[in-house]
């Protein structure tokens, strides 16, 4: 139709190589963080032996979630322990709990700021749509570029699909805090800190857990997709399962994906009903 | 309590000490550009026509009021008429537009976050509110101790105090429950005893009690009544029920469209209504509750002294026309009540002398009320017997009631009750029912 085309293909290109050419240090020094962080939590997931380690996560499972969800977890452990899957399942935990640290350590903070905020808010806003709505394979791409190739890309491909429910739910549930309840908190001389992590957070729980779980149901979804840019675990082995036209061995890779989020789930909707008790 | 509405202490301030709070020229008004809106509200320009002109909401508008330190003050009207934005502009919840809130004479409007912060702390015990705000993942105690919490107070301390707060408001026992498994009433003793549990001079209290059924309701009302009786706290307290501004209310100040219609004593309002709009507005009102033994009193035109013998009484109440006369001491303390058919009959059998003084035996004894009495108590008492009531202040007999004046007052109550006056001095026989001194309290 037109001779012209927006040249947004090559704006992107640019702009994505020109951050990998000035900001490489950073990014480097951003990647050893992640996988330093990594080695560290498979190191001590590998550090006692296996049936210890499973016997400590299905009690975890227990205490938070219940004797059920506890029994669920000992029985899918050993199961997936017993198809010889432990080694890549470790590994995703690993990959999940690290992208999950850094989903909360932004995402809830980014969270207040934008129930605070309407300005914060509509910046926001559209940002999070093209983060959820952008499919995920494309920003493999410049995190690949950024990363190499390996588990840290994985991590930040993750973060970028699985944080926008986080923020959204923070924001929204501290915006639905009773506005009596915040007026007692300012009456009393609360300070704004105080405000937030004695009434707002509180109040606004079961919308943060809420979020938390979304973001780690997000994040679980991503490992098999990180598998195919050289992060090892189950992905991984999903992966391989569909190049050797496997499909019991994808499958069997598969079902532990489906026990590590089924897990995950019932604990952190447990967490979020739970009434806590404070002096 | 309510020295205020006594007839001979002046109803504008109850002592020359220094206002707790001072409102001066305060105006609130919501919107951009508020300074335009202010300047016609200046000119007399009205809520709903700034709304018309400027599209600014007006919160509150050309505002003065001094609370006195110790006294429960209403700030009344209708929703929308601003009250509930006053007392918020008080405690800087809401930013004054323009015009400044004194709290023990410093400007809190100029105060930083800081200062603010540090201030209500030290000034205020926090806020009451209509749907009471406790926090629902607390407990009962961890409630009550917000905010001596939020003050830094060591977790032992806070503890004790808010124990101590809630044995005040009668919860004791449910102090680890939390806000779900208590009622709505239990819910506001909570928020009461969070702000008890602060020990500050002043309290605020937006609707406190407006969310419960009326039964609690005036439960509540009266406890609050007793609290402060003990506590002389400083309560502004903003409702939009008439009967809870005039019970709980030393002076009311009632609003109309931003504006502060009138201020005045629960008393003042019924008798002296500033405008129409007051006068609708207390019309309809329980004036049983309000006006005071004090206020429907007349002067005693006779009385008998203790040494008058029987026929000088005799004399005296014929002069006067009265069948009966109350019997003072040399102090004018009332200590009985006296007919003139007992006078007769006694003289006629010759239980009694001329020239004896008055035999004890021959009296009754009087129906006695504190000026201070509210009308509800007085009328009970005048039921009681057919004599008159006798009015004391100080143990000093300082006028009577009689019955036509207590009907008088219920059926004009906006009038002066003082026209009913003259209508009703029939002072009957019979035996005045024996009450030494009715420790009626109005508040």
């Amino acid at each position: 139709m037109f001779e012209f085309r927006v040249p947004v293909r090559e704006w992107v290109s640019g702009a994505v190589e020109a951050m990998r050419d000035g900001l490489g240090p950073l990014f480097d020094a951003f990647a050893d963080g992640v996988e330093a962080v990594i080695g560290a939590l498979l190191s001590l997931l590998q550090w006692a032996p296996v049936p210890v380690v499973i016997l400590v996560l299905a009690g975890l499972a227990a205490a938070l979630a219940g004797w059920r969800v506890g029994l669920f977890a000992l029985a899918g452990l050993f199961l997936v322990e017993n198809v010889g899957l432990w080694q890549p399942f470790v590994q995703t935990l690993a990959l999940v709990l690290a992208a999950q640290v850094l989903i909360l350590v932004v995402g809830v903070p980014l969270g207040v700021l934008a129930a605070r905020s309407d300005a914060v808010e509509g910046v926001l806003k559209p940002v999070l749509d093209f983060m959820q709505t952008m499919p995920a394979f494309v920003y493999l791409i410049p995190a690949v570029m950024f990363f190499g190739i390996g588990v840290v890309p994985g991590v930040v491909a993750t973060f970028v699909f699985a944080i926008p429910p986080l923020v959204r739910l923070v924001s929204l549930g501290i915006r639905q805090v009773p506005a009596d309840l915040v007026e007692a908190a300012e009456a009393y001389g609360s300070t704004s800190w105080q405000r937030l992590v004695k009434v707002e957070v509180p109040v606004a729980r079961p919308s943060i857990m809420a979020g938390v779980n979304q973001s780690i149901m997000l994040n679980l979804s991503m490992v098999v997709i990180a598998g195919m840019i050289g992060a090892r675990g189950l992905g991984a082995e999903v992966l391989r399962g569909i190049q050797r036209l496997n499909v019991g061995q994808g499958f069997e890779a598969g079902l532990a994906v489906v026990i590590l989020a089924i897990v995950l789930d019932r604990v952190t909707a447990s967490v979020g009903r739970r009434r806590t008790r404070s002096a | 309590m309510r020295n205020e509405s006594r007839p001979d202490v002046p109803a504008s301030l109850p002592d020359e000490r220094p206002p707790k709070i001072a409102v001066r020229g305060l105006y609130k008004v919501f919107g951009p550009d508020p300074s335009r809106a202010i300047r016609a509200l200046r000119e007399g320009a009205t809520k709903p026509e700034v709304q018309a002109r400027f599209g600014n909401a007006v919160g509150v508008a050309d505002v003065n009021l001094e609370v006195a330190a110790g006294e429960t003050f209403v700030l009344m009207g209708l929703s929308g008429s601003g009250k509930s934005t006053l007392l918020r502009l008080l405690n800087r919840l809401h930013e004054p537009t323009s015009g400044s809130v004194l709290v023990d004479g410093i400007d809190i409007t100029g105060l930083s976050r800081r200062e603010l912060l540090e201030m209500r702390r030290e000034k205020f015990s926090g806020m009451v509110f209509q749907q009471f705000a406790i926090l629902p993942h607390r407990s009962v105690l961890d409630n009550v101790a917000y905010g001596l919490e939020v003050q830094g107070v060591p977790a032992a301390q806070r503890r004790e105090r808010a124990q101590q707060a809630i044995e005040l408001v009668g919860l004791a026992g449910w102090e680890g429950s939390y806000p779900h498994q208590l009622s709505g009433g239990m819910q506001q003793r909570v928020g009461l005893a969070r702000a008890l549990a602060v020990d500050a001079d002043i309290l605020l209290m937006d609707e406190a009690f407006s969310a419960l059924d009326p039964l609690i309701r005036r439960e509540m009302q009266d406890e609050l009544s007793e609290l402060q009786a003990r506590m002389r706290k400083t309560i502004v307290f903003v409702t939009h029920d008439l009967d809870e501004a005039l019970r709980l209310g030393d002076r009311v100040a009632i609003m109309k469209d931003a504006r502060v219609v009138q201020v005045g004593t629960p008393e003042e309002l019924i008798t002296a209504p500033a405008d129409d709009y007051v006068a609708a507005f207390v019309e309809g009102v329980d004036k049983s509750g309000v006006l005071t033994a004090g206020s429907i009193m007349q002067p005693v035109r006779e009385v008998a002294r203790l040494r008058d013998g029987p026929q000088t009484a005799l004399n005296k109440m014929r002069r006067s026309g009265l069948s009966g006369v109350l019997v003072v001491d040399d102090e004018r303390r009332v200590i009985g009540y006296l007919t003139s058919e007992r006078i007769v009959a006694a003289l006629r059998d010759g239980g009694a002398k001329e020239g004896d003084r008055i035999a004890t035996a021959l009296m009754e004894p009087a129906a006695v009320v504190d000026v201070d009495a509210p009308l509800s108590d007085v009328i009970v008492i005048a039921s009681e017997g057919s004599g008159p009531v006798a009015v004391v202040d100080g143990g000093r007999l300082r006028g009577v009631v009689v019955k036509g004046a207590i009907l008088a007052a219920l059926a004009r109550p906006s009038r002066d009750p003082a026209e009913a006056r003259d209508e009703g001095q029939v002072v009957a026989t019979g035996t005045g029912a024996g009450r030494s001194a009715a420790e009626a309290r109005h508040v």
